[in-house]
């Protein structure tokens, strides 16, 4: 958790660094937009819950890599505020092959919109109102029960 | 007593960062959703029956069947919207 922006390069660099056992690194990263809902968005505001944030991702990043042959996993997340086109979060994936690290990012992604304590606070032309969950967030997360 | 925590639209609806309570015992989740609704007005909208919640204990997601013991860290919290 972080205020301050990050470089998605220097991270992937970091996650990689001397290990010639890696052979792939899957990387999402999500950026903030300007429309949503069909209202124009001016700037967010992320909260988070000090403590349990940080647990709940690193439990999703231990069950990525109990589930998946895996090295080694990063996850930035920014909270307070932000503007469109700003990254909001980062997630990379270091693995000895392609598919494991793919599976991974998806799993970490749909875990941390669904279980990681944030709630983003949008502002509007109509002012401020905080964003609903969504079922697809849920149907996304569910979709790993079944594989 | 237990230390309780509201966040995001709860917490501003309510008007509270949180409280302390004396738990009696054998309270559920469940139960202490019930008591805070008997408070009535807000509280009892957050809190009724309708409103979408989720609740952790000690920093780990609970479901509402849970027991809730002198010393724990109870929150409530509408669902997620991270990344």
């Amino acid at each position: 958790m972080q205020t301050e922006d990050f470089d998605v390069g220097a991270e992937i660099t970091q996650l990689r660094q001397q290990r010639p056992d890696i052979g792939a690194v899957a990387a999402f990263v999500g950026q903030v937009r300007d429309l949503n809902q069909g209202d124009a968005i001016a700037g967010m505001t992320l909260e988070h819950y000090p403590g349990m944030t940080e647990k709940s991702l690193e439990a999703i990043v231990q069950q990525a890599k109990a589930r998946w042959d895996i090295m080694d996993a990063v996850v930035i997340h920014r909270i307070g505020e932000l503007k469109p086109l700003d990254q909001i979060v980062l997630v990379a994936v270091a693995g000895a092959h392609r598919g494991e690290a793919f599976h991974a990012c998806e799993f970490i992604m749909d875990y941390l919109k669904t279980e990681a304590p944030f709630w983003k606070k949008e502002q509007t032309a109509k002012g401020e109102r905080w964003v609903d969950a969504r079922a697809s967030d849920d149907a996304a997360r569910a979709r790993w029960h079944k594989i | 007593m237990i230390r309780l925590l509201y966040f995001a639209r709860l917490r501003e609806a309510l008007g509270s960062v949180g409280e302390e309570l004396t738990p009696r015992a054998g309270l559920t989740i469940e139960a202490l959703m019930q008591q805070l609704a008997a408070r009535g007005g807000v509280w009892a909208e957050e809190f009724g029956s309708g409103k979408s919640l989720r609740a952790a204990v000690n920093q780990t997601l609970a479901p509402v069947t849970t027991e809730i013991h002198d010393g724990d860290e109870v929150a409530f919290f509408p669902p997620v919207t991270g990344g």
